[in-house]
């Protein structure tokens, strides 16, 4: 069984001028000790999705249908207080911006400490000393001293180890994590990245990791789901995704990616933009941007089909899988 | 060290801010009027009055009577009072623990009510006595302070005859030598209870807005949802987290408001008929006192700044990032 099975997960924002919905019905599991990619542009509905998990929306958000089942509990049935129980013990969450996550006037130590005690009935010494252990992980240079630290003291790849090694105190089944290196000098996000990569390996806890990065997902992950307008749209083993991305979407991804281009030569990018939520086209949400686009686009939505365990919706699979499509 | 240069700096900050004051103070003698007018009586001739002047020093030049004034004041004399025939300080160390008093009462109201107040506003913002309390706050701003005292008065002394409706009561207890409290008699606190609340009434509402605005919007930041990440207890993400963060910039603001409200007690204490320096103020302008008076602009403005000063230092002790500041500069 999957440690967790997200389904049918929708997720709407009622606002003044209607319901908006960010997430239409997305569906993905996570294996224990595995990492699955959530990868799409800004607006696709990734960070909800993680929110969504912990039951962390932000208001008016709303879990409108669906389910998340964790370690054999639905968690949108369960009550805020063994919800509680789950966040920051069971899942743990790192969020994209470092310089935000840490609060301003409270030491490490306290904010490493109180997690502990939230979830533990263990004294004040034996938190520290599994805090000082937990940094020296995340290597951190003289963890005794910085439980002291104030977190300005800090520089923003020190900080994002800190939320790294306080993901990991609770000793976690699974990690979530947005972006995590997005707000990172380019020198440290490798550095973190691969941090990140064998903390996960050598506890073996699951990762679900949100980027827009695509080449870090190949690298770290081994499951990717590709999210548009709160639909996925193309899902399966990573290196097969990567290496032969299916989904017009996936392949605009992987053709953007700068790696892809001849030194000099201008980047590629998908022409238009991500629909707003409020504006999502009729048939298939991708078609005004898809260099593929057929008239049977325009009128219904494809399914999700299964094309030997790689999930791709779209008309055109079958073709675009076998090259055949102009 | 970095603290003594930020000490030194901020000691260095308040000394020029009272030298402004004292010649400010100082300058307004000449528009008060004839100070000899009140001294002397109708029957004193014009030459023993131009005698007198000449005497007492007031016709010198504006300089020579400031440099004069400025060196008795650094040894802590602000001339006599023209109608206690007393040096002026004592007479505001007289009224000085009245005033006290109130001003002590007046904030106890407000740090007790606004901080559970303008949380709760805070934390649950629909709430229907989240929405009374706002609409009650406005209306409280808007309320002149002599206005409500009247009105406490008319309700709570003349209709139902439970407080004390002037004066400080005959019952204070000398708790320091020269100051005495109305806090540890029955008596003292019926007559305390109206005059604090009047005088609480303008800033109680403006911090409870101040609360709740600052609180709502540190409930927003990143750090908050991390807390909530974390499985914390609503209870630590609000009253940890949250609050001490919200507290930065209501401590700076409180710190001004001291000012305010010593401004205000002579609104409340010409109502109340309270014995405190805000009615001997409205007293020495009425009788020209010009010493009493200067001496009190010199008191209140020294009493503005030592708060200021008290308010930076407590605001380096709740913010880490202040302290790197005040070592750089």
């Amino acid at each position: 069984m999957a440690l967790l099975d997200v389904r049918d997960l929708v997720v709407e924002f009622p606002t003044r001028h209607g319901t908006l919905t960010a997430l239409s019905g997305i569906s993905f599991s996570v294996d224990k000790g595995e990492r699955v990619g959530i990868v799409g542009e800004s607006g696709a509905g990734k960070s909800v999705a993680a929110f969504a998990i912990l039951n962390l929306l932000s208001r008016p958000g709303r879990i409108a249908g669906g389910s998340i089942t964790f370690e054999g509990q639905d968690l949108t049935q369960l009550s805020t207080q063994r919800m509680r129980a789950v966040r920051g013990n069971r899942i743990s969450m790192i969020f994209q911006d470092p310089m935000m996550t840490l609060n301003p006037v409270l030491t490490i130590g306290t904010q490493m400490i109180e997690t502990l005690k939230a979830h533990r009935d263990i004294s004040e010494a034996e938190a520290r000393r599994i805090a000082i252990t937990r940094l020296g992980e995340v290597k951190i240079p003289s963890p005794e001293k910085r439980l002291d630290s104030y977190p300005h003291e800090l520089s923003g790849g020190m900080r994002q180890r800190v939320v790294i090694a306080i993901a990991l105190l609770t000793e976690p089944a699974l990690i979530i994590a947005d972006e995590p290196t997005t707000a990172l000098d380019v020198t440290i996000q490798a550095e973190i990245m691969s941090l990140m990569l064998a903390l996960c390996k050598s506890h073996g806890v699951g990762l679900i990791l949100i980027t827009h990065d695509l080449a870090v997902v190949s690298q770290v992950t081994q499951r990717v789901v590709v999210l548009y307008a709160g639909r996925v749209v193309e899902s399966g083993e990573t290196g097969r995704v990567v290496h032969n991305p299916v989904h017009p979407y996936t392949r605009g991804l992987l053709a953007a990616l700068p790696g892809e281009a001849p030194p000099g030569a201008r980047l590629t990018q998908i022409r238009g933009t991500m629909p707003s939520l409020n504006a999502i086209p009729e048939g298939c949400p991708f078609h005004p941007r898809c260099d593929y686009v057929q008239d049977r686009c325009r009128q219904a939505e494809p399914a999700l089909d299964s094309l030997d365990g790689h999930l791709v919706r779209c008309v055109r699979a079958h073709e675009l899988m076998a090259g055949q499509a102009a | 060290m970095a603290f003594v240069a930020f000490f030194i700096k901020r000691l260095l900050q308040a000394a020029l801010v009272m030298f402004v004051i004292s010649l400010i103070g100082f300058s307004i003698q000449d528009n008060l009027g004839d100070p000899l007018r009140e001294l002397v009586g109708q029957s004193v001739s014009e030459a023993e009055r131009q005698a007198l002047r000449d005497e007492m020093g007031l016709n010198d030049p504006f300089l020579v009577q400031y440099w004069r004034f400025l060196g008795n004041a650094v040894q802590g004399d602000l001339g006599d009072s023209y109608f206690f025939k007393r040096p002026a300080l004592e007479v505001i160390a007289d009224k000085f623990p009245a005033t006290l008093d109130l001003v002590i009462g007046a904030t106890l109201i407000i740090v007790l009510v606004s901080i559970p107040m303008g949380c709760y506003c805070a934390i649950r913002p629909k709430d229907a006595l989240a929405r009374t309390v706002m609409g009650a706050s406005i209306v409280g701003i808007s309320i002149p302070v002599f206005l409500t005292a009247i009105f406490l008065i008319y309700v709570f002394s003349v209709n139902l005859g439970w407080l004390a409706s002037f004066g400080r009561g005959e019952n204070l207890v000398e708790i320091l030598p020269g100051w005495e409290t109305g806090f540890l008699t029955l008596e003292g606190l019926a007559h305390l209870v109206l005059p604090s609340i009047a005088l609480s009434s303008i800033m109680l509402p403006l911090f409870i807005r101040l609360i709740r605005s600052e609180m709502m919007e540190v409930l927003e930041q990143d750090y908050i949802r991390f807390a909530w990440a974390k499985g914390l207890a609503p209870r630590r993400v609000w009253f940890l987290h949250a609050f001490k963060n919200t507290l930065l910039p209501v401590i700076t603001v409180g710190g001004v408001q001291v000012g305010t409200m010593l401004a205000y007690t002579i609104l409340t204490e010409t109502v109340f008929q309270w014995p405190g320096l805000g009615f001997m103020f409205i007293e020495a302008v009425t009788r020209v006192d010009t010493p009493l008076i200067i001496a009190y602009i010199i008191v209140v403005g020294l009493i503005f700044v030592v708060t200021n000063t008290v308010v930076d230092l407590i605001y380096t002790m709740v913010n880490p990032t202040v302290r790197m500041v005040g070592a750089q500069t």
